[in-house]
């Protein structure tokens, strides 16, 4: 063939963390703390539920909104976390993963040439979704000295006659950044007055060390212009089960639900089931985990901490973000001299946008034995750097 | 707090105490009364060492006895119990509700042993009314540790 391929699609990078991941895999007894995904099972209850399903033969097509059972379950779910009302019927859709509905959520909104308000350092694709959707990426680079919170200042500078969403990314990977009631309050103001949507990314809502999450949608005058978008990834260790959700106004569901019909169908049909019993019975697992990831967190700030490096505390997700400036090398050469000389893969800031250069991502998905060979192994890299 | 600090060691009875303090968020001397107090409390009786003896040479036998007892005037089956778990070779006792009274788990050398122990001592207490001994072939799960299960992280090594 000699036709070009698509110059949009040319034109997009492929994510930093993949080129960083090849460099991994060539090595052996690599301690990994680069992985954004739970190092929990999936609780066997829920899991156990998708395989009666497959016994019972429930193979079959769902609606192409998500199973009525589940979306009800879903909308349950919010009403008791954060005392909105979707409605089950029209209001609530199940999408493959959060990522779907990110992508769908934006394609919905925007016309040729709309604005995108993407704050970072944040997950990997919303800029290459706003792109390939043919709207503008507007990047706010977030800053550590407010520990990677977006303030109103920051929002009214990115907004122009031409912005129609700001994507909101919190909990925050990679930063474990959160945001409170009083951050958002003053951000939805602004955002009311302009008229702008917000497509808020709360995959890790389950997941917060100080306050229980706040989503933006219970805002006053907020639900009308949110798509809330959630997962069951995170919350219940269910990243392979690709099985996430989006609630938004019936107006923008209706036309997600024309892009999710024509290209994906539906979820797939035994996470669909298997979801239903995460919402159900999956409160307890939740305590738990959230139990541990905490302290795994306390575990990390400590030994940065006593490493003397620069971290600030995180409330969310399960990253912390320590800052690597004083070392004098770009994240991504840190980040690969960490890798060779001590086998410990960590994801350079830079990955998750430019404000993310100077720090690295730390994830504690893993078990305390682990991060504490880890960081014994960080420690004496920061100390040979050192002299 | 206490019920976190127990859920760790419950998992975990050799974690060091600045490990136990950071992952809690207290101070060491803080974390160190407080194991102290509830050891004292009683609420902290032992820390044990999880063994799965058929990975070693060692020859070790377990039974459970269903044993039904008549309960003794003013102490129920209290004394009973106590003259039961009074053996060291019994490794637990338990009141139970249902079809019998006192289960108790024997751990011994032997299955002759097991049989001694409950021909000749156990059914000859004089409130034993019956007991039914069970053998135990294979441990799958202990104190909620699968024994089998393999440490392997399955995940990508980075991901997003």
């Amino acid at each position: 063939m000699t036709k070009e391929l698509s110059n949009k699609v040319i034109s997009i990078k492929p994510s930093g963390i993949r080129k960083f991941f090849d460099l991994v895999s060539e090595m052996k007894d690599v301690i990994s703390l680069g992985v954004g995904e739970p190092d929990f099972d999936t609780p066997w209850h829920i899991r156990e539920e998708g395989i009666y399903s497959l016994e019972k033969g429930r193979t079959f097509y769902t609606s192409n909104s998500g199973l009525k059972p589940l979306r009800q379950e879903i909308s349950n779910y919010i009403k008791r976390t954060q005392n909105i009302i979707y409605n089950p019927d029209n209001e609530i859709m199940v999408t493959v993963g959060g990522s779907e509905a990110i992508d769908i959520g934006i394609r919905a909104l925007v016309n040729d040439g709309d604005e995108v308000i993407i704050p970072q350092p944040s997950y990997v694709s919303y800029e290459p979704c706003t792109i390939l959707a043919n709207a503008k990426p507007v990047i706010i680079n977030l800053k550590a000295e407010n520990d990677f919170r977006l303030t109103p200042q920051e929002l009214i500078n990115s907004i122009t006659n031409k912005t129609k969403i700001l994507v909101l990314p919190y909990p925050n990977n990679p930063t474990g950044a959160i945001m409170e009631r009083s951050d958002l309050e003053k951000i939805s103001k602004i955002l009311i007055e302009k008229d702008i949507y917000v497509l808020s990314d709360e995959i890790y809502s389950e997941l917060t060390y100080k306050n229980k999450h706040v989503s933006i949608a219970s805002i006053e005058g907020m639900q009308e212009r949110t798509i809330l978008i959630n997962g069951f990834s995170k919350s219940y260790a269910m990243t392979g089960w690709r099985l996430g959700y989006a609630c938004a106004p019936k107006d923008i569901i209706s036309q997600m639900v024309k892009i999710h019909q024509f290209t994906i169908m539906c979820a797939p049909t035994t996470s669909q089931y298997a979801a239903v019993s995460a919402l159900k019975n999956g409160d307890n697992d939740v305590n738990v985990m959230r139990q541990s990831y905490n302290q795994r967190r306390r575990f990390l700030l400590n030994a940065f901490k006593e490493m003397n490096v620069e971290c600030f505390e995180p409330f969310g997700a399960f990253y912390v973000f320590p800052s690597i400036k004083e070392f004098g090398m770009t994240s991504e050469e840190f980040a690969e001299k960490l890798l060779k000389e001590e086998h410990i893969a960590a994801v350079p800031g830079s990955a998750f946008g430019q404000s993310g250069e100077g720090h690295l991502r730390i994830s504690y998905a893993y078990s305390i034995e682990k991060l504490k060979t880890a960081m014994e192994r960080f420690n004496h890299f920061v100390q040979k750097l050192r002299k | 707090m206490r019920e976190e600090m127990l859920s760790i060691l419950e998992k975990n009875g050799r974690i060091g105490l600045k490990d136990l303090a950071v992952m809690l968020g207290i101070s060491e001397i803080e974390a160190a009364n407080e194991m102290a107090e509830m050891e004292k409390e009683g609420i902290i009786c032992a820390y044990h060492t999880l063994i799965d003896w058929e990975k070693t040479s060692i020859e070790k036998v377990t039974a459970l006895i269903e044993v039904r007892v008549t309960p003794q005037r003013g102490q129920g089956f209290d004394s009973m119990a106590e003259r039961i778990y009074n053996y060291p070779e019994v490794r637990a006792v338990y009141l139970i509700s249902g079809g019998f009274d006192l289960l108790v788990i024997l751990e011994e050398k032997s299955l002759r042993e097991i049989a001694n122990f409950v021909s000749e001592k156990l059914s000859t207490l004089d409130s034993v009314l019956s007991t039914a001994t069970h053998f135990i072939l294979k441990k799958y799960k202990d104190h909620g540790t699968i024994l089998s299960k393999k440490n392997s992280d399955e995940r990508e090594i980075i991901t997003p």
